[in-house]
């Protein structure tokens, strides 16, 4: 016994020599912080004002009519002349975004789990999805108008229509991707049904659903502006189609311009959201060995 | 009746799948007393690991009976600990947490648990650890959480499924030597299922061996090696040589080229 205690105690050194080869670093300044997202992002926005920069060189050397591309001053003009219009038919269309979006995921997520439950349900539910996935949208929306009117209704129905299908997919993965032998420990604990769900199943998922939700993010956007494309009278969709038609490119411009801001936004939001729940995930993790530090 | 801690009575088990009928264990019988330390050794498919699923239950006998201390066992058994060759500790946990989960599954109370926890984390070395998560751990590390997780209840029997077998070679026999240790101290029976005869042998006080295809108990070594052994002289003694040797010559050269 003696001699097993001695060779377990040297073990023991030995980890603590491994642990006392980890420095505890001070957590970054805001100055750090700020200099390390500056790092990490000016590729991207470099690559931004490059663009704007082709953009404006195209307009102020007149290679094309402006009543065709605007100029990137014509454009900003066009909201700061009229900021509450665009302000109102903005909120319009985050709103409808936003509640299509939270709406999929709620319906989604339910979906997903009375799948995973029962293979009866997803035979029958599977072939349903796939259905409401490929039918075109924009040839189903006004259909939505004549049984909703011209209200939110439509425009959040068909925003949910395409954001819940990357939610259901990717949950269902999610909960199917469980390593079997922690549901066979599971067992072997006497764990409940709920018991596993919520402690193993449901959070070993969560790092698919965000993939889902990153995908479905986008698509909202774009089931609000199709919603309002077909009948509307707000909305940046809305916007859009009567600048169209008074052949006001530089609003029109200013329209694309802002729900592709709103698109990001939303895509950031979750993907900051991701960062904040899922910190243990492997996509999520820093790099250990980074060298630039 | 209930003086063994596992019975395996005269079992098959036959797996069927669309295409063809696999009988993975035919005419299987052990018996392990409780407190004893068996190691079950055996070429690759040859129903090893399915042998420890018919003792926790997680598996069902096509014939033949199963008995955990007299019982039969029908259905997942709680009374039991179980280690995987992967750690399989769930990422989002510290390894406390993970070590932890055993007892919130359980409704264990609280303080009672977390002190157990303690006395495990201490005994497995895994002291000044306990807050990492599972990927700042190295693969020994993972395999010593889980096997605090299986013992957080202090089940009577413990199978472990080649614990070890993902580990390099030098972890594998410091791992070895602290199973040994904690093996002594708990004082609870170990089915252990390993492809190395050297690992059985050291740990085991007695060693069965299945053969290939459909998996049949082969013969069972005892080893008469003292109680106490230091994993270098043990290596080094005539009675472990014997014990290997004639584990490997029964098994043949299907288990030697493992």
């Amino acid at each position: 016994m003696v001699t097993h205690t001695q060779s377990a105690r040297a073990g023991q050194r030995e980890r603590a020599g491994e642990a006392s080869g980890v420095a505890e670093r001070s957590r970054p300044g805001l100055g750090q912080r700020l200099g390390g997202f500056l790092e990490r992002s000016w590729r991207p926005f470099a690559l931004l004002a490059a663009l704007f920069v082709a953009w404006w060189g195209v307009t102020a050397a007149e290679l094309v009519e402006p009543y065709l591309v605007p100029s990137p001053g014509d454009t900003f003009d066009a909201i700061a002349q009229r900021p509450e219009y665009f302000w109102e038919h903005t909120w319009t269309t985050t709103y409808e975004t936003v509640l299509g979006f939270v709406i999929a995921i709620a319906v989604g997520v339910v979906a997903a789990v009375a799948m995973v439950q029962s293979s009866t349900l997803e035979k029958t539910l599977y072939p349903l999805l796939l259905f409401a996935q490929v039918i075109p949208k924009i040839a189903i929306a006004p259909l939505f108008v004549v049984w909703l009117g011209f209200g939110l209704g439509p425009k959040i129905l068909v925003a949910v229509l395409m954001a819940f299908f990357p939610v259901v997919i990717s949950m269902v993965t999610g909960l199917k991707s469980v390593d079997p032998e922690m549901l066979q420990l599971s067992s072997t604990m006497g764990a409940k049904s709920g018991q596993t769900f919520w402690k193993i199943r449901f959070p070993a998922s969560l790092p698919h659903l965000f993939s889902g939700l990153k995908v479905a993010a986008t698509m909202a956007v774009t089931g609000a502006v199709v919603g309002e494309f077909v009948g509307a009278n707000a909305g940046l969709g809305f916007v859009i189609l009567q600048a169209n038609g008074n052949l006001d490119t530089p609003v029109l411009f200013a329209g694309l311009l802002i729900m592709s801001l709103l698109g990001v936004l939303l895509f950031v939001i979750v993907e900051w959201l991701e960062q904040l729940l899922l910190p243990w995930h492997a996509s999520r993790r820093d790099e250990g060995a980074s060298t630039t530090i | 009746m209930a003086g063994y801690a596992v019975e395996i009575d005269d079992v098959t088990v036959r797996f069927r799948s669309k295409k063809r009928d696999v009988t993975a264990l035919t005419d299987v019988t052990m018996r392990v007393e409780p407190g004893e330390f068996v190691s079950i050794v055996g070429p690759s498919g040859c129903g090893k690991s399915t042998l420890l699923k018919l003792s926790s239950g997680l598996l069902p006998a096509s014939t033949g009976d199963v008995r955990l201390f007299g019982e039969p066992v029908n259905g997942p058994r709680k009374d039991i600990g179980y280690v995987f060759q992967k750690a399989a500790l769930l990422e989002w946990r510290s390894a406390r947490k993970n070590i932890l989960l055993q007892a919130e599954m359980r409704k264990m109370p609280a303080k009672e648990a977390a002190a157990r926890a303690d006395e495990l984390i201490e005994m497995t070395g895994l002291s000044g650890f306990e807050d990492a998560l599972p990927h700042e751990l190295s693969g020994g590390m993972q395999q010593r959480v889980a096997l605090c997780r299986a013992l957080l209840h202090r089940p009577p029997v413990l199978l472990m499924d080649e614990p070890f077998g993902a580990l390099d070679a030098l972890t594998r026999e410091q791992m070895n030597v602290e199973l040994r240790r904690i093996w002594q101290e708990t004082g609870t029976t170990v089915l252990l299922v390993t492809h190395s005869i050297a690992e059985a042998v050291y740990l085991s006080d007695q060693v069965v061996m299945i053969s290939a295809r459909p998996g049949t108990v082969a013969g069972v070594v005892d080893v008469n090696l003292p109680v106490e052994r230091d994993y270098g002289p043990t290596m080094a003694e005539p009675e472990f040589a014997k014990a290997t040797r004639h584990i490997r010559d029964h098994l043949g050269a299907a288990a030697a080229a493992e």
